[in-house]
């Protein structure tokens, strides 16, 4: 008995091996799964560190000293790019541009998208139609007509130039999003408001909205980040460096200092802060905004 | 039509009224403006426009060569973006979906850098693939290969690549993030079935996966080639569309027509055509993914 103890053949080793060798190779693949996982997130977040790390460096050391730590951190870069590189203004212009942007497409798409969902008038499926269009034909020379067209309204060089047409580019998409979301609400609500003596209009913002909260939570997070990160227009619209936002002030800085790496990354830096923070705040939203709406991304 | 009913009908208007201007202001007008301007020749300020037919759109097709080349390395950079970056995405979101921990943490930075904009991305991928202060050349000759350093972004041979690199380098995380979905959604019963009965890895991938991914596929698909090739803000932060032609893309040499040499009517009948190509790729897409979900 004892010499078959010592046997790998017994049923209970046999067992103990592959356990043994199951874990292993278990094991094994975990960590091969996160050192390739580990590795691209390292790609994607090296070079935002060594931006900022360059972004505390000085003209003379940038070149020299590529160390991702900075010994001696030079913060004096951001007081200078706020000021003389005119971030400042920059970075309160895109504030701007994005608050007024967020709130016209939240509240113009999500009035369009009750109508469309609840109401009932003559051509409502034709228009709704006609909108929902736009988001899937693509128009790239449009840009061309919109410029002819702001500069024939006296847009051009306006804030109300660079705000308008993007509030209009928010609205397929939020028109979409949240007229699916309304039609999925029970109507019994809005009925009992209305028996109770709401009007159309406030039956729309005293229940449906409260309602429609998480949707339009998507829509403001998708649409900050598209303003925030829009440069196209702004290049067309905007030539006044009073009312540029962050994206068209960090070309213009670029041209002008083309070797001031630190400012240029100090400028970068303020410039993604906003975002950031937006983005891991609202990092649920996004998922679930990508993923419900990736028809238009 | 009573009062009441001509009320009630001028409320419910009054909804659907501020969408509706400025969709016909912003998009519906300057939509059919373009048609309008791509027969005329119109340098964008006087009050004269030359009609000129579909003279512009015989030069866009056979007389501009640098409007092929754009259109040319835009198809590059988005065969490299269909391929490298979206096989990347898929191999990172099954490995994320399978039982690991971090699932979360891996999602929130792999998608950190489609947050950001082009030309943030632009402008700091320019610095990296500097010539003479640049981190790569740097890395390479600490690496033991100072002979490979080079100015990447303004070398001819690797001026495209470079930007396509750093336009994957942007654009993988959101694939990543709908692919991962679309695994999610796949109900796991169906593997471990599978694997009950003795099916291996790669039968599980190719007869369960990949049937079942296909119209995820082909929505990334569709969405990686009308965004690649609508590339701009990344082309405008680091080469401008140079050396010479060689990272110029569509909307490069539509601004150019537009902005550098005033012809209105020439640019406008680019967009047109260039629309008309994505228009026959959504197309292509819709067809094969009725198909999909037929054949699944």
């Amino acid at each position: 008995m004892t010499t078959l103890t010592a046997t790998p053949d017994r049923p209970e080793n046999r067992f103990q091996l592959q356990l043994f060798l199951y874990r292993a190779k278990h094991y094994l693949r975990l960590s091969i799964a996160h050192a390739i996982c580990l590795t691209v997130a390292a790609a994607c977040v090296f070079p935002l560190m060594w931006m900022v790390s360059s972004s505390l460096k000085t003209q003379q050391t940038i070149f020299t000293d590529l160390g991702l730590w900075v010994a001696h951190p030079h913060w004096r870069n951001y007081y200078v790019a706020w000021t003389r590189g005119n971030f400042g203004e920059y970075f309160f212009n895109s504030l701007f541009y994005t608050a007024v942007v967020v709130g016209g497409v939240i509240i113009t798409a999500s009035m369009a998208a009750y109508a469309f969902s609840r109401l009932k008038f003559p051509g409502r499926n034709i228009l709704f139609v006609i909108v929902i269009s736009t988001m899937m034909i693509p128009i790239p020379g449009s840009f061309i007509a919109l410029y002819v067209l702001l500069n024939k309204l006296g847009l051009i060089n306006t804030r109300l130039g660079y705000i308008l047409p993007q509030i209009n580019g928010g609205l397929a998409l939020g028109i979409f999003l949240l007229k699916t979301f309304f039609d999925k609400l029970p109507q019994d609500l809005e009925d009992a408001a209305r028996i109770d003596g709401c009007n159309k209009f406030q039956v729309y913002l005293h229940v449906a909205m409260p309602l429609a909260k998480p949707a339009i939570a998507v829509l403001a997070v998708f649409n900050a980040l598209a303003v925030w990160n829009e440069y196209l227009l702004a290049n067309l619209v905007l030539s006044d460096p009073h009312l540029m936002p962050l994206q068209k002030g960090l070309m213009v800085f670029q041209g002008a200092y083309i070797t001031e790496y630190p400012l240029l990354m100090a400028g970068i830096t303020i410039s993604i802060i906003p975002i950031l923070t937006l983005y891991f705040l609202m990092q649920r939203y996004i998922v679930a905004g990508i993923t419900a709406g990736a028809i238009k991304t | 039509m009573t009062w009441a009913r001509f009320k009630d009908l001028f409320t419910t208007y009054l909804f659907v009224v501020p969408a509706t201007i400025l969709f016909l202001v912003f998009s519906l007008i300057p939509f059919m403006k373009v048609f309008q301007l791509s027969v005329f020749e119109w340098d964008g300020i006087s009050t004269h426009m030359q009609f000129v037919g579909l003279q512009n759109f015989k030069n866009v097709l056979f007389h501009d060569l640098p409007w092929l080349i754009s259109l040319r390395n835009a198809g590059v950079i988005t065969l490299l973006a269909l391929t490298f970056q979206n096989i990347l995405a898929l191999i990172l979101a099954m490995i994320v979906d399978r039982e690991i921990k971090g699932k979360n943490f891996y999602r929130v930075v792999f998608y950190l850098p489609p947050v950001l904009s082009g030309i943030v991305v632009g402008l700091v991928w320019n610095w990296i693939f500097d010539g003479s202060h640049g981190l790569l050349n740097h890395m390479l000759a600490s690496l033991g290969h100072p002979g490979w350093a080079r100015s990447w972004l303004a070398d001819p041979k690797t001026a495209l690549y470079g930007v396509a690199a750093i336009h994957m380098w942007k654009g993988f995380g959101w694939g990543f993030v709908i692919l991962l979905a679309g695994l999610q959604a796949i109900p796991r019963e169906l593997g471990e079935a599978a694997r009950v009965d003795g099916a291996g890895e790669w039968y599980i991938f190719s007869r369960i996966t990949v049937p079942l991914m296909l119209p995820v596929f082909f929505l990334v698909s569709i969405l990686t080639i009308l965004g690649t090739m609508q590339i701009y803000d990344i082309i405008i932060s680091t080469t401008n569309g140079g050396p010479g032609y060689h990272t110029e893309v569509p909307i490069t040499r539509i601004l150019a027509a537009m902005l550098g040499s005033s012809q209105f009517g020439y640019a406008c009948s680019l967009g047109i055509i260039f629309g008309v190509i994505l228009l026959a790729v959504s197309m292509v897409q819709m067809r094969l993914s009725k198909w999909s979900a037929k054949y699944t």
